[in-house]
């Protein structure tokens, strides 16, 4: 894991900004999200849902719908392009083929009027500029890769015919197939059974490996970023709250809201518990949301400062970094009001 | 299984199949889903029983089934001593006082043009026009702001409407409804699975809550371990319309022994890099079948990593292994007639002479 750390980053993203018109008001769904990712890394990015998780994905693939969503601001790095300058036609070129994207609702993503066949050939011929028979080939190899039995047979079926745990391995070899260098898997389980998760889980962890391609697992449960993820993101209210390896965080979580979420869930492996700790309140409506921190109103260390500004990102080690004022406690003491950025 | 005076609720054999029609004016009946076949289970007085299984396994049947939502195609659902699958139109209706069921889905079960009010009222409403319980408008008002303080919910909103509530406060709702009639008996059918985490924590500990204050006995279907292990002091797992173990939580946990809850448990990521780091997984292979056929053998054979031939030919019962210790697996008894519902019939045995 240290290598992968010490090696350049293949994706920069900086202070990010989506924000979406609404008749109420203008949402700040993505509000300065960075963070890097390495090849050959697993970054999990988790949050509940509104906390910005997918927007910020999709907008890195450019795949906002405008109007009403715009990326206002932050550059996206991807090597040595910017994602957020380049023309539709570059960015088609490479959302697909270097990066590709696995959905929640393999049901939806696929085309119900197309064989499994089309689909496929489809991807590889569209980037790859292979032959037909070619194509059909790597096709029929990436499903036997994903663990479809008969897969020679199977290429020719309507996507109603496969079960959800078979349409999210066709969506996998779909996504994997022009062997892309970085793969966001948009809470890939979701809609499938545990048992079926970790099937799933399993092929997209190994192949993964085996084609040293880099994962952005978004997710809510935390078991499977635990199971998964070299990194993990936390995200709240369209912001990163508190980045770090999965070990780290998960043994010493700093910010509030991450202890919260990691010690409200109820665990498999621990014996019965009298009472779960839980967040009591509401994530925020993120119509005009204030300068401050948007988890102050249900956080349990909340100081003055917390109300009314947002904290800068603290790095407290290499790999680690957390949006607290808790953590800049002699800042705070200084100057009572931070300048920062 | 002990003492049948705590108990509440038992459910014997029960069967619900779902008939498969096929032609377009002239429907017929081409086969039957089979989404519960033969399901035994007792819930004593006070008690959360966690019902568990994947999606399509009968789960949510099994709770409509006892609501009477659902006609029990055989079987006998026996709450306080008597039958409902054969109680009169006038029975019935005084036996559903009894029984109330929490949604999973906060969002569709909630009629989006009642006030939360109305929602919460609804049930006792009911009993009112129809002559069988008295109470005024007042009381009723009474009631309502009481439980909506009871669940966490601010009585001043009575007048609003579900679209103002987050998913949380709806489900807030639809336990308050559940409460109105002081059940005895709450199915609550995957009630924590469409929240958030932070949100899932609170409810949890809100059902937990009303269960000790009004001595609610609940029949809690999830398809979360975890969250089944928290709120549950047994466990029955569901497989393909059977229950194929029962056991205390706590038990369950610890030895399971029914090879689908084994892999079932070794499934289930848990949140600490450090214990999936050693965690040794047993994946499955395949699909859930589908249920449209009836089965002569075990009903998990095909998936089965601890399979053995005899497993094919005959449908192992629910016996109780150890005490209070429930499984229906050959590895743990022989396929002697006595263990077994059914069998394959027999092919024409060549033994003469």
């Amino acid at each position: 894991m240290s290598e992968k750390v010490l090696s350049d980053p293949i994706l920069r993203v900086r202070d990010l900004q989506t924000h979406f018109k609404t008749d109420a008001g203008v949402v700040k769904a993505v509000d300065g999200v960075s963070f890097d990712l390495h090849k050959g890394e697993t970054l999990g990015i988790v949050g509940e849902s509104g906390s910005g998780k997918s927007v910020t994905n999709l907008s890195l693939m450019r795949l906002i719908p405008s109007p009403p969503g715009r990326i206002v601001g932050g550059e996206v790095m991807f090597h040595d392009t910017d994602l957020m300058s380049i023309s539709d036609r570059e960015m088609r070129q490479i959302r697909g083929n270097r990066i590709s994207m696995i959905f929640q609702d393999p049901m939806t993503s696929l085309n119900p009027f197309l064989r499994v066949s089309t689909q496929l050939i489809e991807t590889i011929r569209l980037h790859q500029g292979l032959s037909k028979r070619a194509a059909r080939a790597q096709a029929v190899e990436m499903l036997s890769m994903v663990g479809i039995p008969k897969p020679e047979a199977r290429i020719e079926q309507y996507p109603h015919q496969f079960s959800g745990g078979m349409r999210q391995r066709v969506m996998i070899a779909m996504a994997l197939s022009c062997n892309p260098e970085i793969l966001i898997a948009d809470e890939p389980t979701t809609a499938l059974d545990v048992t079926i998760q970790a099937q799933i889980l399993e092929i997209i962890q190994r192949l993964a490996d085996e084609l040293g391609t880099a994962v952005i697992m978004i997710t809510h449960d935390l078991g499977v970023v635990a199971g998964m993820c070299d990194n993990v993101a936390v995200m709240y209210a369209g912001k990163i709250v508190e980045k770090g390896t999965t070990r780290e965080l998960f043994a010493d979580p700093k910010h509030p809201y991450t202890k919260g979420l990691i010690h409200s869930v109820p665990r498999l492996d621990q014996d019965h518990q009298e009472r779960l700790f839980s967040i009591e309140g509401q994530p925020p409506n993120l119509i005009g949301l204030p300068d401050a921190c948007p988890f102050y109103p249900r956080c349990d260390s909340v100081m003055d400062i917390c109300k009314q500004k947002y904290p800068a990102s603290e790095d407290l080690s290499a790999t680690r970094a957390v949006n607290c004022w808790l953590y800049k406690e002699h800042e705070n003491k200084e100057a009572g009001l931070v300048e920062q950025r | 299984m002990s003492n049948n005076d705590d108990v509440l609720l038992s459910v014997r054999d029960l069967k619900l199949h779902f008939p498969i029609e096929e032609g377009v004016l002239f429907k017929r009946v081409t086969g039957h889903i089979r989404a519960v076949d033969g399901v035994n289970f007792e819930i004593r007085r006070g008690e959360t029983l966690g019902l568990v299984g994947e999606s399509g396994c009968g789960k949510s049947t099994t709770a409509r089934a006892i609501a009477q939502l659902y006609p029990a195609t055989a079987g006998e659902i026996v709450l306080n001593g008597s039958d409902l699958t054969k109680a009169n139109a006038h029975d019935l209706l005084r036996h559903r006082k009894d029984i109330q069921m929490v949604f999973q889905d906060p969002y569709a079960s909630l009629n989006p043009r009642m006030t939360v009010r109305d929602i919460i009222a609804e049930p006792m409403q009911i009993f009112v026009n129809r002559g069988l319980m008295s109470m005024s408008g007042t009381e009723i008002d009474k009631r309502v702001e009481e439980l909506m303080e009871k669940v966490g919910l601010n009585k001043h909103f009575k007048n609003r409407y579900p679209h103002e509530f987050s998913g949380g406060q709806r489900q807030r709702i639809g336990i308050a409804r559940a409460l109105m009639l002081n059940p005895q008996l709450i199915l609550a059918d995957e009630p924590v699975s469409a929240l958030d985490v932070s949100i899932q924590s609170q409810i949890l500990n809100l059902l937990r809550d009303l269960q000790k204050e009004f001595h609610l006995t609940y029949l809690f279907i999830a398809h979360d371990l975890a969250v089944i292990k928290y709120i549950s002091d047994r466990v029955a797992v569901m497989y393909l319309g059977v229950i194929v173990e029962v056991a205390e939580s706590e038990t369950l946990y610890d030895e399971p022994m029914h090879p689908y809850t084994q892999a079932l448990l070794s499934a289930i990521p848990i949140p600490d890099p450090e214990v999936e780091g050693h965690r040794n997984r047993i994946i499955l292979t395949g699909d859930v079948p589908s249920p449209d056929k009836e089965r002569n053998g075990c009903y998990f054979y095909d998936r089965c990593p601890k399979r053995m031939p005899h497993c094919k030919e005959n449908v192992p019962a629910l016996k109780e292994v150890k005490p209070g210790h429930h499984t229906a697996c050959f590895l743990y008894f022989e396929a002697t007639p006595e263990n077994v519902v059914r069998s394959a019939p027999q092919q024409e045995v060549v033994s003469r002479g």
